[in-house]
């Protein structure tokens, strides 16, 4: 049996592992990234290379060390050098001497041969396409599974009444769907999962501000890429609204673009009218509509050195004059430190907070007095 | 009488104000941090306890810097904020209708826009430290020239010479580029004045709508050249507060104010900690592959904080 592996994005491992085991391979898990994982990465890397780079880098040779034979990843489009991670990364780990294959996936909807000969080559079993696909239907059924319970805790984490609660019943939930595996499985365990974060003990009385987060998918995707943001900001009393998750992703660059991302790429036109690689566009798009719906701000992730993002931050600025909303960046990199961010986050928060109710802070007050 | 005890732990100072209730400053200590947040609290707090009248009762204190967690739970802090809306709160407290704050400290460096006494928007360097503090006390010490004479030695040229702004290493290596053709030395300061402004405007500064009055606080204030460097740039008169490197401490006194007028009272330990013993240490936690890096802070044999962990393992119940 083939031993395969994977990037490590979030809590999406678990349905990834479920496919290839369906398929008849043997999974490598990638681990959670940690320091060991950054070590390794930077080690290897080109130093100028961005920071999922060096985080993928880190997880394949951590995953090549547990005996990983095939690396599954994806590919991109446009204009923006995440496209050739692949190879480059393949290149880094034969130098390293890990006789290491990797498959990268195309958007299908573009390249739909090589989407098959791809699907092929991790189907040893060779079974029927009929077969496969209705592996690939579950594993789809599990990623939404997935995505939906996350955006549920994005929404009662701010209002939980114990601090972490709701991150403790999400821990438990995750296992739950992880170990679904037929439809109907998945289905119950999609529900209950959902059920019992809604049945974390919250306050309704609470005011909540909300936030939307834009930026690079990777650095979205991936909690240990963004020193656990979603988590931190919840716990400031902010629901968040991620701008990207996997099965959108997924839907857009498969089979073809959703409503919603048109709406998005619609509203960046006056500000970027091309694609300008990654998510520089849908960072825009995303921040104009998060504005519209009246957001109380929007932050952007983006790795230190990618050049789409810089981009988008620069006509962000013009964005948050506009639309009257504020819009706070973080550079990611391999620092671990987070007093910068929760400096920045607590003084973002206390501004949106000053927007938004005025004279109801004490803050503000004491601000106002000096007058 | 009443006063409130702010203090200010940043990278490079800290710093402690005591200011009573009408906003008079009884005691104003500036001191280097110099790697020891615990010993230079200690210390600052052993120098204010010492001359500050008897009969003044501090009635609320509050911590801001980046080392506000680790003095908020030493001194049991009623309030403790980050140094943006510190800032911000003193810098409207001494001038009243301010609409641009510039602060410039030792690893950081911030612009926050006011507009009738709100913070509207704020932005702060970001994986850089180029144009704060701590390049100019490394330039100052390779020059064999006290950083408080910086200031006054800018002020003295006649003709800046371009200094590259973009990177302290690209800077330093044109100073010396400069220094070796045989430009004089206050040119070249003047000139590192005005790429670090430059680089601060173009940075921190990108896209904010600077309006006067323009207030410049932090450590690097009091650097003459960088203010005039400043005003050039601006083309604004830019206003330089009588206590504009302990501008955070004043701040967060005025929020502990605050704080215990709604609370009723304080939760200050008083200025008997200075006899108690402080020490810190690190582990890295086993739990899981996170292996987070986890500080605590010892008063006695007893744990008074934890920070680090990603989960609530190490939460101290009390």
């Amino acid at each position: 049996m083939p031993r395969v592996t994977f990037p490590h994005m979030g809590e999406s491992y678990r349905t990834f592992k479920m496919l290839m085991n369906d398929l008849g391979n043997e999974v490598v898990l990638p681990p959670r990234p940690s320091k060991r994982t950054l070590d390794h990465g930077v080690r290897h890397a080109p130093e100028f290379a961005c920071f999922p780079f060096k985080i993928l880098m880190g997880t394949y040779v951590e995953t090549c060390l547990l005996g990983a034979e095939i690396i599954v990843t994806s590919g991109g489009v446009g204009p923006c050098r995440a496209g050739q991670y692949g190879q480059l990364h393949k290149k880094i780990l034969l130098d390293l001497g890990y006789p290491v294959d990797i498959i990268v996936f195309e958007p299908p909807r573009l390249h739909p041969i090589d989407f098959l000969r791809n699907i092929q080559r991790l189907n040893p079993n060779r079974m029927s396409y009929r077969a496969v696909w209705d592996c690939i239907k579950r594993a789809w059924q599990k990623l939404i599974a997935l995505d939906e319970t996350e955006k549920i805790t994005h929404v009662v984490r701010p209002r939980e009444i114990v601090t972490g609660s709701t991150t403790r019943i999400y821990r438990k939930v995750l296992e739950w769907i992880d170990r679904s595996h037929s439809a109907k499985e998945i289905e119950e365990a999609h529900s209950s999962a959902v059920e019992a974060i809604k049945s974390v003990e919250q306050d309704p009385e609470r005011k909540v501000l909300k936030v939307g987060l834009v930026g690079e998918i990777y650095v979205l995707l991936e909690p240990a890429s963004n020193l656990e943001i979603e988590e931190t900001l919840g716990n400031l009393g902010v629901e968040v609204e991620r701008s990207m998750f996997l099965t959108g992703w997924t839907r857009e660059n498969t089979f073809s673009e959703t409503h919603e991302t048109i709406s998005v790429k619609d509203a960046a036109m006056p500000y970027i009218p091309l694609c300008i690689g990654g998510h520089g566009m849908e960072s825009v798009g995303h921040t104009v509509v998060y504005a519209k719906r009246g957001f109380d701000g929007v932050i952007q992730l983006a790795p230190f050195t990618c050049i789409p993002e810089i981009v988008a931050r620069t006509i962000l600025t013009s964005v948050s004059k506009e639309h009257g909303i504020p819009v706070l960046t973080f550079f990611l990199d391999e620092q671990t430190g987070k007093a910068g961010m929760s400096t920045r986050l607590e003084a973002f928060v206390d501004l949106m907070k000053r927007k938004k109710w005025q004279d109801e802070l004490p803050e503000h007050n004491a601000v106002k007095k000096g007058q | 009488m009443k006063a409130y005890l702010g203090i200010d732990v940043g990278s490079v100072s800290t710093n402690i104000v005591v200011q009573d209730e009408a906003g008079k400053i009884h005691a104003g200590i500036y001191l280097r941090t110099m790697g020891r947040p615990i010993d230079a609290l200690l210390t600052g707090m052993r120098e204010v306890g010492a001359c500050i009248p008897p009969d003044l009762e501090i009635a609320g204190a509050g911590a801001t810097g980046s080392g506000r967690y680790l003095a908020g739970v030493m001194i049991d802090a009623d309030v403790i904020k980050n140094e943006i809306t510190a800032h911000a709160v003193a810098a409207s407290m001494l001038v009243p209708d301010v609409q641009t704050v510039l602060e410039i400290g030792g690893q950081d460096s911030k612009i926050i826009i006011m507009r009738n006494g709100i913070v509207t928007d704020f932005a702060m360097n970001t994986v850089c430290a180029a144009g704060t503090g701590s390049f100019l006390d490394q330039q100052a010490s390779r020059l064999n020239i006290p950083i408080t004479d910086f200031g006054e030695l800018a002020h003295s040229s006649g003709a800046p010479v371009r200094i590259a702004g973009r990177c302290t290493v690209f800077a330093e290596s044109d100073m010396i580029h400069k220094q070796q053709m045989g430009h004089r030395l206050p040119d070249i300061i003047n000139g590192l004045c005005e790429a670090l402004v430059r680089n601060y405007l173009n940075n921190v500064g990108k896209g904010k709508e600077i309006l006067s009055p323009v207030v410049f606080q932090g450590g690097v204030a009091a650097n003459k050249g960088i203010k005039a460097a400043f005003e050039r740039c601006l083309n604004l008169t830019v206003i330089v507060p009588e206590y504009h490197n302990i501008m955070g401490a004043i701040g967060v006194a005025q929020l502990a104010k605050e704080e215990v007028q709604k609370t009723g009272c304080t939760k200050f330990k008083g200025f008997h900690i200075t006899g108690l013993s402080y020490r810190t240490g690190s582990f890295e936690c086993g739990g899981c592959p996170n292996a987070c890096e986890i500080a605590e802070i010892y008063e006695g044999d007893r744990v008074i904080g934890r920070w680090g962990a990603r989960c609530q393992r190490w939460d101290i119940i009390n």
